[in-house]
Parts: C-alpha cells; sequence; structure tokens
C-alpha cells in the first residue's frame, strides 16, 4: 500500500497498463504536458509521443479515430479533457463505439476507455461542471463507472482498460487531491460491475458514486451521532450496476435514498429508484426519496452554485424524513 | 500523371474492372428489386452510375488494405472482395449476413475482406479510417486505408478534423470524394463554398487529385499510381472522382428534384457503357460481353434467391454483441 492521490492513481493504472499490453495508448489534448489535471504525468518520458499522443482540438476525430484505431487491435484510452467537451463526441461514442460490436454482428469489439472528467469545480459555471452519466447509462453497450477512492481509481481503470467494450469513464475533478490507501500491486484490479459498500448502518441505504460519496459518510457520520445507522454504497460502476447488493441492503434497512451530483430529473437515481420499487416495494417502509441537483444550469457566482450543491445537512434532512414517518 | 487511361490499359485489367462494375451493377439491381417489393426493408442507396471509382479504387487495394465507406456503400464492398452472397442475406436481414442480419444496408462490414464498415451517418467513417490508418501505424502493420465518402460529407466537421489529423500524424490514408453531384436531394453545389473538396485537402497540405470517376481506367491508373506512393511516403492523399447518382438518392426516390432530360443524358456516360465500348475496341466480341453481363446477373440473381430463402436470425442472438457485462438476457417465451 502506498498512500497517493486519486490523480496519481489513475496515471498509475495507465502506467501499468501500457506496461503490461503494448496496444495500449492514451491519445487527447495536452497529454504531453501530463494533461491538463496532471493525469498522465510522466508518461510521455517514459513511453514517448506516439503512445501519449498529443492530439489537435478535435474531439469528434479523437473520438472516432479512436474507434477506428480499436477496431484494428489497439486499445486507447482517450481523454476527453471535460465531460461537457465530450458532447462534441457525441456521435462517435453513441452511433460508432457503442454500437459497432452488435451492428457488425460481432466481427469487431471496440475497447476503449473514454475518461471525462465530470461535476463541480469550484467557479467553472455551465459548461465546465456537469454530470452527464446518466446519458450514457442509457446507451445500450456502454459500461459506465464512476470511481471515488485513489483505490478505485487505481484498480477500475486498470479494469476499464482491460475490458473489450466502450467505457465511458468519469473522473471527479475535485477529487484529483484526495489521498487514500492504494494497492502497490500491478493486478490489483476492481471488477467492473461491482459494488462497494463505503459504511454499514441499518436504518436506511443510500445509494450514491464519485464525489458524493465522500459527503454522503459526512451525512452518516452526523446520523450516526443521532443514533440513526445510514448504510452508504458507492456505486463505483453505473451501468452495470450492483442490483445485489443493493437489494440485499434495502431487504435489511428496508429504506432507500439515491443521492447525486447531477441534475435530479432523468438522473441515474431514477433508474435505481424504479428498479428498487419494482422489485422490493413489499420491505419498503418509508418511501423512496432522491436527491439531486435542481434542474438548473450550474451559476458561476459562488453562492449561487452552493445552491446547487448537495450537502450532508441536506442528505441527514432527508434521511430523517424517511426514517421519522 | 496516369498512365492508364481508356487509351492504353491492358485488356484483361479492363476486363476485370469491367466485371467487377457489372456485378455490382446486378448486385444493386436485385437490390432494387428486392426493396420495390418490400422484401428489403429501409433505405436503399444506389450506387448505379458510380460504380467506375469503387472497382477502379479497390483494384489496387491488398485484402490486407483497408476501407471504410457510406450508406451508399455496396459497390465498394463488391469490389473490396466481401462476398455478394452474405451481403445480400444481410439486405433481407436474415441469418449468414455479413452482420448476422443486423445491420442492414448501412452497416455492412466484413473484417475478413478489410472492410471496416458502412456508415449510417453522414462522415463518421472519415476519423474511423484515419483512425484505423493510425492504429496500424502504432502496431507497426503495413496498411494503406481507403476512405470513401461523398461531396456532401465535405460540409461536416469530421471532414476537416479528420483530414487535418491524417497530414499531422502522417498515416497513409486515400481519401476519395465521389461527386455525384447530390447531398440527398440538394445540389452539393448550391450548398459548398469555396473551392470545394480538393480546395479544402489542399489548405491542409495534402495532395489532392482529380478524375473522371466514370472512366474507369483512368481511376485505377491514377490510384494505381497514388497507393504505392502512399504506401511508402506513409502520407494521406486525396482524390475527387467525378460521376453522377443515376438514380434517386434511395430505391424509392424519383429524384422529381433534377432536370430530368440532365439526368437521362447522364446514361450516356455510364461508366459500364464506357468501359464496354473500350473493350469492344480493344477486340472483345459482343458474346464475351454478354457473357460476363450474364454471368454477373445470374450470381446476383442466385443470391437473391437464396436470400428470399434463407432463415431470420433466431431470437436467441437478439442480444448477442451488445456488451460482455450488462447485456439483457434472452429468455425464451414460456
Ligand atoms: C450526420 C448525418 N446527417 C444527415 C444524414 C441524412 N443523409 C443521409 S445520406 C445524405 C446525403 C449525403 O450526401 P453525400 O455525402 O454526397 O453522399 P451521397 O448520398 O451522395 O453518396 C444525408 C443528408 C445522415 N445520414 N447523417
Ligand atoms: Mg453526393
Amino acid at each position: 500500500m502506498s498512500v497517493i492521490t486519486y490523480s496519481e492513481a489513475g496515471c498509475l493504472a495507465v502506467a501499468e497498463e501500457m506496461r503490461r499490453d503494448g496496444r495500449v495508448w492514451a491519445l487527447g489534448e495536452d497529454l504531453g504536458r501530463g494533461g491538463v489535471f496532471g493525469q498522465y504525468k510522466g508518461l510521455v518520458e517514459e513511453f514517448g509521443p506516439e503512445r501519449i499522443a498529443d492530439t489537435p482540438i478535435s474531439e469528434a476525430t479523437i473520438m472516432g479515430a479512436s474507434v477506428g484505431a480499436a477496431l484494428v487491435g489497439t486499445r486507447p484510452v482517450v481523454e476527453m479533457r471535460f465531460a461537457d467537451f465530450a458532447l462534441c463526441a457525441v456521435d462517435e461514442m453513441v452511433n460508432q463505439a457503442a454500437k459497432a460490436r452488435f451492428m457488425f454482428g460481432g466481427q469487431a469489439r471496440v475497447p476503449v476507455v473514454i475518461r471525462q472528467p465530470s461535476g463541480m469545480w469550484r467557479s467553472s459555471a455551465a459548461q465546465h461542471s456537469q454530470s452527464l452519466e446518466a446519458w450514457y447509462t442509457h446507451i445500450p453497450g456502454l459500461v459506465v463507472a464512476a470511481p471515488y477512492t485513489p483505490a478505485d481509481n487505481k484498480g477500475l481503470l486498470k479494469a476499464a482498460i482491460r475490458c473489450d467494450d466502450p467505457v465511458i469513464y468519469i473522473e471527479h475533478k475535485d477529487n484529483w487531491d484526495l489521498e487514500g490507501e492504494v494497492p502497490d500491486d500491478d493486478d490489483y484490479v476492481v471488477p467492473l460491475g461491482a459494488g462497494r459498500v463505503a459504511q454499514a448502518g441499518d436504518d436506511l441505504t443510500l445509494v450514491t458514486w464519485s464525489k458524493m460519496v465522500g459527503i454522503a459518510e459526512q451525512a452518516a457520520e452526523m446520523a450516526r451521532a443521532r443514533g440513526i445507522g445510514i448504510e452508504v454504497i458507492d456505486l463505483r460502476t453505473l451501468w452495470p450496476w450492483d442490483q445485489d447488493m443493493v437489494f440485499a441492503s434495502v431487504e435489511k434497512t428496508t429504506r432507500l435514498l439515491v443521492v447525486h451530483e447531477a441534475v435530479q430529473v432523468g438522473g441515474f437515481g431514477a433508474e435505481i429508484a424504479a428498479t428498487v420499487a419494482e422489485h422490493m416495494a413489499h420491505v419498503l417502509t418509508a418511501p423512496i426519496r432522491r436527491l439531486g441537483a435542481p434542474r438548473a444550469p450550474i451559476s458561476y457566482a459562488k453562492p449561487l452554485e452552493d445552491l446547487l450543491r448537495i450537502t450532508p445537512e441536506k442528505i441527514l434532512a432527508t434521511a430523517i424524513s424517511q426514517i421519522d414517518v | 500523371m496516369s498512365n492508364n487511361t481508356s487509351h492504353n490499359i491492358d485488356r484483361d485489367r479492363l476486363v476485370d474492372l469491367y466485371r467487377t462494375m457489372r456485378r455490382i451493377r446486378a448486385f444493386e439491381e436485385a437490390a432494387e428489386a428486392a426493396s420495390l417489393s418490400g422484401q428489403v426493408g429501409g433505405a436503399v442507396h444506389l450506387s448505379i452510375g458510380q460504380e467506375g471509382i469503387a472497382a477502379g479504387v479497390c483494384a489496387n487495394l491488398r485484402r490486407t488494405d483497408q476501407i471504410t465507406t457510406t450508406h451508399r456503400g455496396h459497390g465498394h464492398c463488391i469490389a473490396k472482395g466481401t462476398d455478394p452472397g452474405a451481403m445480400m442475406l444481410e439486405l433481407f436481414g436474415k441469418a449468414g449476413g455479413t452482420c448476422g442480419g443486423k445491420g442492414g444496408s448501412m452497416h455492412i462490414a466484413d473484417f475478413d475482406a478489410g472492410m471496416l464498415g458502412a456508415n449510417g451517418v453522414v462522415a463518421a467513417g472519415i476519423p474511423i479510417a484515419v483512425g484505423a490508418a493510425h492504429g496500424a501505424k502504432l502496431l507497426g502493420e503495413d496498411r494503406v486505408v481507403v476512405c470513401f465518402f461523398g461531396d456532401g460529407a465535405i460540409n461536416r466537421g469530421p471532414f476537416m478534423e479528420g483530414l487535418n489529423w491524417a497530414a499531422i500524424f502522417e498515416l497513409p490514408v486515400l481519401f476519395v470524394c465521389e461527386q455525384n453531384g447530390f447531398a440527398s436531394t440538394t445540389h452539393s453545389d448550391a450548398v459548398t463554398a469555396g473551392g470545394g473538396a480538393n480546395a479544402r485537402a489542399k489548405s491542409l497540405g495534402i495532395e489532392a487529385f482529380e478524375i473522371d470517376g466514370n472512366d474507369v481506367a483512368a481511376v485505377d491508373g491514377l490510384v494505381g499510381d497514388l497507393i504505392p506512393r502512399i504506401r511508402a511516403d506513409g502520407k494521406p492523399m486525396f482524390l475527387s472522382a467525378r460521376t453522377y447518382r443515376l438514380k434517386g438518392h434511395t430505391s424509392v426516390d424519383p429524384a422529381l428534384y433534377r432536370d430530368q432530360d440532365l439526368a437521362a443524358a447522364q446514361w450516356q456516360n455510364d461508366p459500364l457503357a464506357r468501359a464496354a465500348e473500350e473493350l469492344r475496341r480493344l477486340g472483345l466480341s459482343d458474346g464475351e460481353l454478354s457473357a460476363i453481363d450474364s454471368a454477373a446477373v445470374g450470381e446476383m440473381r442466385r443470391v437473391s434467391e437464396a436470400a428470399e430463402a434463407a432463415d431470420h436470425p433466431d431470437l436467441a442472438h437478439a442480444f448477442d454483441d451488445i456488451q460482455d457485462i450488462g447485456a439483457p438476457v434472452w429468455e425464451a417465451p414460456a
């Protein structure tokens, strides 16, 4: 184990996988100077500019060329810089990467990882702050992962690089400097599709992912002081999501709250809530609740930006309202 | 530049090119009939009148070279070596199709033949072709990639991005713009500013050529010069091939938006008729020509009949090849 940051963990994952498999390469804007968030630091020195490729600001072609390069047998790690800019490559992600395997009758695979730094990042306003993970969960053919801990950013990114299907890989921009213990083992892989119980509790199941795991843990601490046990599940992978883990927890707690930073309307929380309602109505003792952002663009001004944030206090109040019914 | 003009091409080579064009024509006439009778569903985009480009370009490729094509791609597939039987099964949505019936006309692919996929999205094949060449370069594989697209595609962003990418990364790609005069029902000229495709390619430092795409020998000759240069230098080149879409945008489009007399006159410039005339001049008899024609027509009739008789894909395969984890599980009805 070493204590490293979320950003360093991602960098380590790419480096280890590039050493392990000569077909893995990374491409995107400004990777040669280590990536805009330093998440590729030192890689060009080790692997050279062919395998850590600086591209033009051509998101559609960064993605489209990655599809072509994957179809012929390489394994690109695609850096989209900000999730917001990945929107310039939606055709290439949704119509090309996600569909090629099926549409061509299984003749080819598209093993690409599409890294999308996401989420609110102080004073970044409406075009540099979005959490759009739910969009991708809607697309057959895509895997969607959103790690919270540094260890998971290593283990899940390695799993994503080894995955033979396209993976949308959501890293939270507020997490880059988060430190944590990370296994040194270069075969440390966290399986895609497996959640993690971040905190155990008996009274309410709180399902969340990405940066919100930390906020939920704070809420759970506050709840514990009041004698309320919140079980925090860090989903880690959104598609496919760990239904077994969530169902088992709800079976125990009989209450479900889903929390995400993304806009609540049409968010992935709706899918989890609906699935639990469909399958577990008989065990529920309180209405399922969701907590997401209001359906508003993210403001620049700090107080307005803060208005949209999910806080431990908001989570606690919602949880209490579910328990005190 | 080109040595093989209509006037000095080797007779056997022209016979081969003619046969390829005739097979494409016969395939598409069979597909058109099956579309009009309702046996083939969805949009079927015919390349009738444009076969000279597919045949002339692909005759210069190795099986390990690769192509991407568009919604109007049957000709490119056949010229690259894809089995028309599997293609027709695909059009009919039947088991045994190139994609198991899951793709249809606009998504035919045949990776064994280096056919990396048609595409339902205009210009989307451009970055994919460029990436295939990028991948080959990284893997140290000696391959040229040919990217076919229409004159309508040059107005989409991925055209500029893809050409720029191929130029800066020095990738072995031949971009082939099929200038058939139309983008769906719109005249391409009316919506294209400046000097058009070649001017745009040249502005990015890519050597660009123009050719009469209906002169199959000329296309063959020029591409025969370009491909070895691309292979040697590893740099992209651009070819604009003038042609004419003799049919509508799709099989069911009567194309009434264009001058009917002018459209009819374009049949005089049919690449097959021109090649046949040249072959006669080179001494091929009418009997020899019609033997090629009837062999092609017979082949495609058999292919259509087989496709008609074939089974639909088994429902059990409905969810195959979506993704390894998280795909729906098919359950047989109780
Ligand atoms: C991005 C996109 N926009 C629009 C369409 C609808 N569409 C299909 S083919 C076509 C015309 C394409 O013209 P061109 O590129 O010249 O190819 P051609 O049909 O002439 O072979 C259009 C507009 C599409 N398939 N994809
Ligand atoms: Mg056109």
